[in-house]
């Protein structure tokens, strides 16, 4: 790709990186929340692998990180869950942070932490299932 | 008592997260770690079905109370019926993942594989679980896209091309259960299970609901591998590594087929003539054409994926039998035959048609090849093997005293009772053709004097033991049919079925 | 009315697709469109005559809302339908390393 398309991918991938954020972060106020939040935030990197080529980087090493961390994010979700059938109501998935008032940023209970656990989960997974497909691309004609 | 339910899927999913991640790092941990879960959900099943008193459990996930008269919350059931199906569930994955620490070590990946093995079973143990409708439907999929993941394990050409044919069929069958499912909430406004039944019971006779089932019966009996939609199951159960086809043919054809059709059609839906009609059909057109095809076979695991057609038919039979003369008011003695005989022949089958392929598996092992054309001889060489393969045979054709013949047996009195000759001379054909067919597999692959292959030693110390448990298992089973213990585990599992007001009393006033 | 018929045009075109298709890949697409015509069918159902948005602000006064539930049920299928492509993919592009084609009348080492 020319130095004008490697140049402008690498200015607005920050910009939908900071969008996916603000849409995980008002999951609970306006539409959008785990999901779509997640996939803006692995098409921020998705961007820079296709405009750069995928010869700039060491694609396993990358692949193993985005593999570990997509773990770590999911075994949170589920930890947290759990932990809701300790403390509070002592039901699965319960509700047990205080909720604030309707409207707030900071209100609704647990439901912020859920959204953005569950949106570095389905960011970190897109990321994985596309650095293998590239790393399949390169075994099979280099 | 009730906060046990979803143990049954949060503790295997946080098992195999843990198995991910640890895994990479520290060798043989995934191993240890499945088969300590297993046996622990082996435990909690045991638990209930001894200590529960046989009341249905329900647990509303994070606590939202019925408001007025309408649930809202999602449900979570165990009742005796669910118990005995998960019991059967977690017992056949404990001893194939005690076969597979041997098995697996000849594939890369060894992590991988228990990571969806465990994923495969908290979506099991999720539908059989499941209250209402669309989470049925979430842990279906996930059950099954691991399972397309574990027939491809190997990456050899045959089971890549089996898998992509499994997932294009199990994709179109997932549109058409969806789409089934929106028409419901259409018409009712409600996704719960025993509310759909409430409002089903006091509304008019529509199409539209005749047609929703319709679309339901194409999309489980694709799943549970039924006549007409049968084309995915002798490619993808024969190439798949052995103790994932025991898993797959045992235990996935039943709890993601056709348990949920019996949930669904016995409990939810009105019980109609015609619909029982169409459901007897269909199992014997399966039960007889699956042994038609199953006896020109020289594949090893083909032959035995082609028996499980067959198979399947039986307990349809069973069951298809129970809603025609339960849907004309009719003796509800017979009826109550009919579906234990079904129900009890659907967990024979998981164990012995299970045992049957870790044996092929175990043969596999050794020989390097599934033609039964170069087999023979086995019998001094392998005993362990021969003889638990001998017990399954005899279990499959209906032998006593193992537990094929109690089950055939129950089938085919109840079909006489209620004068369908036709049904029970069927049945009988088919399970000679049955014996005839695995006669013919005993003598090509073990006592045939042909030995010239070398020195072969018997499979490794875990993998007999798995097999020769459930070769003990095969008898022990038939025990469940004395009175005593037919009626603390058998008696209510089916009384859930016929009965619909206990069903809705007991889950509607919690 | 006429938006149903649409729906079921749509789930014609991606059962066309699956069944005379020769390249594996648009196999895969004729799947996509299958699952995407019934995500259209589940959201429209939930219409109702002069709702607004489901979501309560501040000044909550009692109004018509259109039906939330089967917005949820579609963005969680939405999902399975992404992991269901993306194992159909990875399982394509294996097949085109073993087989050197993507022509699914080549692939054939099964039968019986």
């Amino acid at each position: 790709m020319s130095i004008i398309v490697k140049k402008v991918c690498q200015l607005i991938s920050g910009i939908i990186f900071l969008y996916g954020i603000y849409i995980i972060l008002h999951g609970h106020l306006t539409p959008g929340g785990g999901f779509a939040g997640g996939i803006f935030l692995s098409g921020a990197f998705i961007l820079l692998v296709l405009a750069n080529g995928s010869h700039v980087m060491n694609l396993r090493h990358e692949e193993e990180k985005a593999s570990v961390i997509e773990g770590l994010a999911i075994l949170i979700f589920v930890l947290l869950t759990a932990a809701g059938f300790f403390i509070g109501a002592r039901v699965f998935f319960g509700n047990f942070l205080p909720k604030g008032h309707l409207g707030e940023l900071i209100s609704a209970g647990v439901i912020p932490l859920y959204n953005i656990m569950v949106g570095i989960e389905v960011g970190a997974s897109l990321l994985t299932i596309f650095l293998a497909l590239v790393i399949y691309k390169e075994e099979i004609s280099p | 008592m009730e906060n046990i339910v979803p143990l049954f899927v949060i503790v295997p999913l946080t098992a195999v997260f843990l198995m991910l991640i640890i895994g990479r790092f520290v060798r043989g941990f995934s191993k240890v770690l499945s088969v300590f879960l297993f046996a622990f959900l082996v435990a909690l099943s045991l638990f209930y079905i001894f200590r529960g008193d046989h009341i249905s459990q329900v647990y509303q996930v994070g606590g939202w109370k019925d408001s007025g008269n309408i649930p809202i919350a999602i449900y979570l059931l165990l009742d005796p019926l669910n118990v005995f199906v998960l019991f059967i569930i977690n017992l056949m994955a404990l001893f194939s993942t005690i076969y597979s620490v041997n098995y697996i070590t000849r594939y890369t990946g060894e992590n991988y594989y228990y990571t969806l093995f465990g994923i495969m079973i908290a979506g099991l143990n999720g539908v059989v679980i499941a209250g209402d409708l669309f989470n049925l439907y979430v842990f279906l999929e996930i059950t099954v896209i691991a399972s397309y993941a574990l027939v491809a394990f190997g990456t050899a050409r045959e089971e890549l091309e089996a898998s992509f044919k499994y997932q294009v069929l199990g994709g179109i069958a997932t549109t058409l259960i969806l789409f089934s499912i929106g028409m419901i909430y259409w018409y009712t406004k409600t996704l719960n299970m025993p509310d759909i039944s409430r409002i089903l019971e006091t509304s008019e006779d529509l199409k539209l609901v005749q047609f929703c089932q319709l679309m339901l019966i194409a999309g489980f009996g694709l799943k549970a591998a039924i006549m007409p939609f049968h084309g995915w199951l002798p490619d993808a159960h024969s190439s798949a590594p052995a103790p994932v086809s025991a898993m797959l043919s045992g235990v996935v054809i039943k709890a993601a087929g056709l348990y949920v059709i019996f949930r669904l059609f016995f409990n939810m839906f009105q019980l109609t003539y015609e619909i029982s009609v169409l459901i007897t059909a269909i199992g014997t057109l399966s039960m007889v054409v699956g042994v038609f095809l199953a006896i020109g076979q020289w594949d090893l695991k083909r032959l035995l994926a082609y028996h499980s057609i067959s198979q399947m038919g039986y307990v349809i039979i069973g069951a298809g039998m129970g809603m025609m003369i339960l849907s004309v008011n009719g003796n509800k003695l017979i009826a109550s035959l009919a579906i234990t005989g079904g129900l009890f022949h659907m967990v024979n089958h998981a164990v012995f048609k299970g045992l049957l392929f870790l044996n092929a598996g175990a043969v596999e092992y050794r020989l390097g090849t599934r033609d039964l054309n170069k087999m023979g001889g086995l019998y001094e060489k392998m005993p362990f093997t021969s003889s638990s393969s001998l017990s399954a045979s005899l279990a499959i054709s209906g032998i006593p005293p193992f537990n094929g013949f109690f089950s055939k047996l129950l089938i085919i009195i109840a079909a006489v009772q209620a004068k369908y000759y036709v049904l029970a001379t069927l049945a009988v054909i088919v399970s000679i053709i049955t014996l005839a067919s695995f006669m013919k597999f005993q003598r090509y692959a073990f006592y045939n004097h042909k030995s010239h292959h070398g020195n072969i030693k018997e499979v490794p110390f875990l993998m007999v033991f798995s097999m020769v448990s459930m070769a003990v298992l095969c008898l022990a089973l038939s025990l469940l049919l004395i009175p005593e213990i037919r009626n603390f585990i058998l008696q209510p599992a089916v009384d859930i079925l016929m009965g619909r007001n206990e069903y809705l009393i007991n889950l509607l006033n919690q | 009315m006429i938006v149903f018929i649409l729906c079921f045009i749509l789930f014609l075109v991606g059962l066309f697709g699956v069944l005379t298709s020769r390249n594996i890949i648009k196999i895969v697409i004729g799947l996509s469109f299958m699952e995407f015509s019934v995500f259209l069918f589940l959201a429209l159902i939930g219409y109702v005559d002069n709702g607004q948005i489901p979501i309560v602000s501040g000044e909550a006064t009692s109004r018509v809302y259109v039906d939330p539930l089967p917005q949820a049920m579609v963005l969680t299928a939405i999902v399975i339908g992404l992991a269901t492509n993306a194992m159909l993919l990875a399982v394509a592009i294996r097949i085109y390393k073993k087989f050197r084609t993507f022509d699914i009348r080549k692939i054939t080492s099964l039968k019986g």
